[in-house]
């Protein structure tokens, strides 16, 4: 795969502060790679970066090879969209879109031509003369979608595009962004710190915190195997276990195993631990229930689905199990 | 509003203070068409103080001389109040003490002091009292003003699109004339229209820097106050009044509206 | 370094030159002499603040310094009505109604005082209608005297003192009122231990306003009052023009400049510590 973006150990710092203190990374052509991370990890800033709106405090940023650390945002060849869209208000759908077109200075013709296609792209034909203050919010979403697209980027930016919408909507955009993005076959840097969606939509995730990689992979292993602590509580819920040494063992909720005291049969070969139920949650599609294990602080939450047989109540004694190929050992 | 006794005391309160606001001026021009002489006694309605003023060249010559001082002044400090708005909205400065200082004391220090300050200037160096020094002055007073009711508008100004403009291939300059400017318009014709506003209606400042020659119209309608009541003052007073009052009412209506909560 | 930066530089630059280099004259000059043609002579010298302290002089300028106090009281109870009348109207009436207000504040203080100057002198509008009437027989002195003065200025400078308090109170969170009112007090006191105290600064700024326009006020007592109604304003106006005496003018403008200078400083220190001592309670609570 060709290479597209390649970060060479980036440093950030703001003041005394390092938000990055060492990144490297190298995203390919036609990927869809999402940085992942809680507030404040440094994601954003990285993404300004690539776009040129922030300048690295040391290290090397490559765009197809060519070095553009120093290169301003107007000429770079890659665009972005905004959190809250950055839509010019004095200007309609139109002639926003149009904007990055007029700046390259490209031909009246061709304009329209490349216009039209992106309002057919993103659905946007009727709200050609609209005001995006008369829009909205995922209509607005698209009209910055529209108009970083219409440029032809080699890499297209996202900064936590789908952050102001509502579940269902956010829900839609997502498969909107990642089929828009297998059709065009472009490269997109997504930012998020909502594990759900970088899960859903990414070819490739990075998760991130206080500035560093922890985790590079692709969606089923970041979940599946989490190399760090992090890493496996922040992807969905888990259970840790202290290992001796610098380890913990993890186990997902979902498949932790309840048994009654008396009958560990159902167990087969596992361990068993015991201990008191002291509180269950319905959750819609599952029942959470928290397990206070005896002889330790742990509470441990199991996931239980409609059709187990058994309904668990709170401060019932209870047998807690699992299989031994379904335990992940992690990094603290 | 509370609809009790509290409300009708205030307003009909407030309603005194804004006719003993009103009341002078309305009386002002109202004897500015009065037939007499002598202000008191009405005698009839005239438009003849107002005809007297078209052909008293001595007033012609302070009205010419107060629009180009007014033009020339507001051009300049517009240009220059707006460009230090802009910035200062757009950067943090090292010495932002003096920078506030330069900016707020202008406005703060009584006016008289500013006068005589430019006066001792002038003399020092010696520069001769006259258009230019008036000019000097005016858009010295005017350019405090400006930057503060720019800055005021461009308060909600998004760096965010900015940004947007500079990703879409914009330069800074670019991004400035698309997107920045447009959107600060407004607020740099609201100050300019202040900037002419205190510039037409100047007195102190005005008093003290200008020549033997070079009269603007508050300083001729001060020296026929000084030399006695006439009616052609109260024309002149009206007519300075009401270019005023539009002006006012003009530069508000391009203030921002505020957002309801 | 931006380049951007520099576009403060030519506005800042024109400050620099004629707002800062001609007081640091004015400072020097006070300390100068003149000669008898009027020129000033720069030996260092501290006659003139010496000067100051003359009977005279000090008298004029504690006058001018309790006018200006008064000035400033009157104004504030005559502004906050008005300024909190304008801000519980509803919200299409505020801004017509301030534009009211602050009309006359753009109007210069020349026609103001002039507009008083036609009602209250001896053949003007009040004499003349109780002549007519018959209620008095010889015009009553009403304009040339302390009286006059006080009340052109407090006639100048009352928009000035209810624009910042308008401010204050419109920016004031009005569920703090239903909040109060919900925990049982009645307007009257919600008034005096809400809004009142946190439009406070908006009082200040309104006052320090007032307080320095009164203190440099020449124009009024200059066209109102009459010979014996000096105020520090006309003695420093005289210096530059009749008397000629410009470092003694200077002085006096110089102590004028540094008292304004001082409150305007006190102001901000005491707003700095009312918004410090907001965040501290929020970081207790």
């Amino acid at each position: 795969m060709e290479e597209m973006v390649r970060l060479e150990h980036i440093t950030k710092k703001f003041g005394n502060n390092i938000i990055i203190p060492d990144f490297n990374i190298t995203i390919y052509d036609g990927e869809f790679i999402t940085l992942l991370g809680p507030s404040g990890c440094g994601k954003t800033t990285l993404l300004r970066m690539i776009a040129g709106l922030e300048t690295p405090t040391s290290g090397k940023i490559f765009l197809a090879d060519q070095d553009v650390t120093s290169l301003a945002p107007y000429k770079r060849d890659v665009n972005m969209v905004f959190q809250n869209y950055a839509l010019f208000p004095h200007m309609n759908v139109e002639d926003n879109i149009r904007f990055g077109l007029t700046m390259k200075k490209v031909p009246k013709e061709e304009q329209e031509t490349r216009i039209n296609q992106v309002l057919y792209l993103t659905q946007l034909e009727t709200f050609r003369t609209r005001s995006p203050l008369q829009m909205s919010g995922g209509q607005q979403q698209r009209v910055a979608i529209a108009r970083a697209l219409v440029n032809n980027p080699k890499v297209l930016l996202l900064d936590e595009p789908l952050g102001a919408l509502d579940y269902k909507l956010r829900k839609k955009m997502q498969l909107e962004l990642k089929n828009l993005q297998r059709g065009l076959g472009l490269t997109f840097i997504y930012v998020t710190h909502d594990q759900e969606e970088a899960l859903t939509m990414s070819d490739r995730v990075v998760v991130m915190h206080n500035g560093v990689l922890e985790q590079d992979a692709s969606p089923d292993v970041i979940y599946h195997a989490p190399k760090s602590k992090f890493v496996a509580s922040f992807i969905g819920e888990n259970n840790f276990f202290d290992l001796d040494g610098n380890k913990a063992l993890a186990i997902r909720p979902q498949k932790i195993q309840l048994c009654k005291e008396e009958d560990e049969t159902s167990a087969g070969n596992n361990k068993v631990k015991y201990g008191t139920i002291v509180d269950v949650v319905f959750c819609g599609t599952i029942d959470k229930i928290y397990v206070r294990m005896d002889n330790s602080n742990d509470t441990v939450v199991a996931y239980q689905y409609l059709n187990d047989t058994i309904p668990w109540k709170c401060d019932t004694r209870v047998g807690v199990w699992w299989e031994k190929k379904d335990e992940v050992i992690v990094e603290k | 509003m509370k609809k009790n006794w509290h409300s009708a005391v205030l307003v009909s309160y407030s309603l005194a203070i804004l006719a003993f606001l009103y009341l002078p001026l309305l009386i002002l021009t109202l004897y500015s068409f009065n037939d007499s002489r002598m202000n008191a006694v009405w005698t009839g309605f005239t438009f003849k103080w107002y005809t007297a003023l078209l052909h008293n060249r001595r007033v012609i010559e302070a009205l010419t001389n107060s629009l180009i001082i007014a033009c020339i002044s507001t051009f300049v400090s517009t240009t220059l109040g707006t460009m230090a708005a802009i910035a200062l909205n757009r950067y943090t400065y090292k010495f932002k003490g003096v920078i506030n200082g330069l900016l707020y004391l202008p406005i703060l220090i009584p006016e008289i002091v500013m006068g005589l300050s430019l006066l001792v200037l002038f003399s020092q160096t010696g520069i001769p009292l006259g258009k230019n020094t008036l000019i000097l002055a005016h858009i010295t007073f005017c350019i405090s003003f400006v930057i503060i009711t720019v800055g005021a508008r461009l308060e909600g100004r998004r760096f965010d699109l900015e940004e947007a403009a500079s990703d879409l291939y914009a330069t800074p300059w670019q991004a400035f004339r698309y997107i920045t400017l447009p959107l600060a318009l407004p607020g740099i014709i609201a100050g300019g229209l202040i900037a002419f506003t205190l510039s037409i209606d100047d007195f102190v400042i005005s008093f003290f820097v200008a020549g033997p020659n070079s009269t603007t119209l508050p300083l001729y309608i001060y020296a026929m106050v000084k030399r006695g009541i006439s009616p052609e003052i109260n024309a002149l007073s009206t007519c300075m009044m009401m270019t005023t009052i539009c002006l006012v009412i003009v530069s508000q209506l391009l203030q921002p509206k505020k957002k309801s909560n | 370094m931006k380049k951007g930066k520099l576009l403060v530089l030519p506005g800042m630059m024109w400050l620099a030159i004629f707002f800062a280099l001609p007081m640091l004259i004015v400072v020097a000059v006070s300390f100068a002499t003149r000669n008898s043609y009027g020129q000033v002579i720069f030996n260092f010298t501290l006659a003139n603040y010496q000067r100051f302290f003359e009977s005279l002089y000090l008298r004029i300028f504690i006058t001018t310094i309790f006018t200006a106090i008064f000035t400033t009281v009157i104004t504030f109870l005559m502004g906050y009505p008005l300024a909190y009348t304008i801000a519980f109207l509803p919200k299409k009436w505020q801004q017509p109604c301030l534009i009211m207000v602050m009309i006359p504040f753009w109007i210069n203080f020349l026609i103001r005082s002039y507009a008083w100057v036609i009602i209250l002198r001896s053949q003007g509008l009040i004499n003349t209608f109780l002549m007519k009437a018959g209620l008095i027989v010889k015009p009553l002195a009403l304009l040339y005297n302390d009286y006059a003065v006080m009340l052109g200025m407090i006639y100048a400078l009352v928009p000035f003192m209810v624009l910042p308090i308008y401010v204050s109170i419109e920016q004031l969170d009005k569920r703090l009122l239903e909040a109060a009112s919900d925990l049982g007090a009645p307007p009257m006191t919600a008034f005096r231990k809400i809004t009142f105290p946190l439009t406070l600064p908006g009082i200040a700024t309104g006052s320090i306003l007032v307080f320095i326009s009164s203190l440099g006020m020449f124009v009024v007592p200059d066209i109102m009052g009459g010979a014996k109604s000096a105020l520090i304003g006309n003695i420093i106006q005289n210096q530059f023009l009749a008397a000629r005496d410009w470092p003694f003018g200077s002085a006096l403008s110089i102590v004028l400049g540094v008292l304004a200078l001082i409150l305007i400083m006190l102001y901000y220190k005491v707003l700095e510590g009312q918004k410090g001592g907001t965040n501290n309670e929020k970081e207790l609570a």
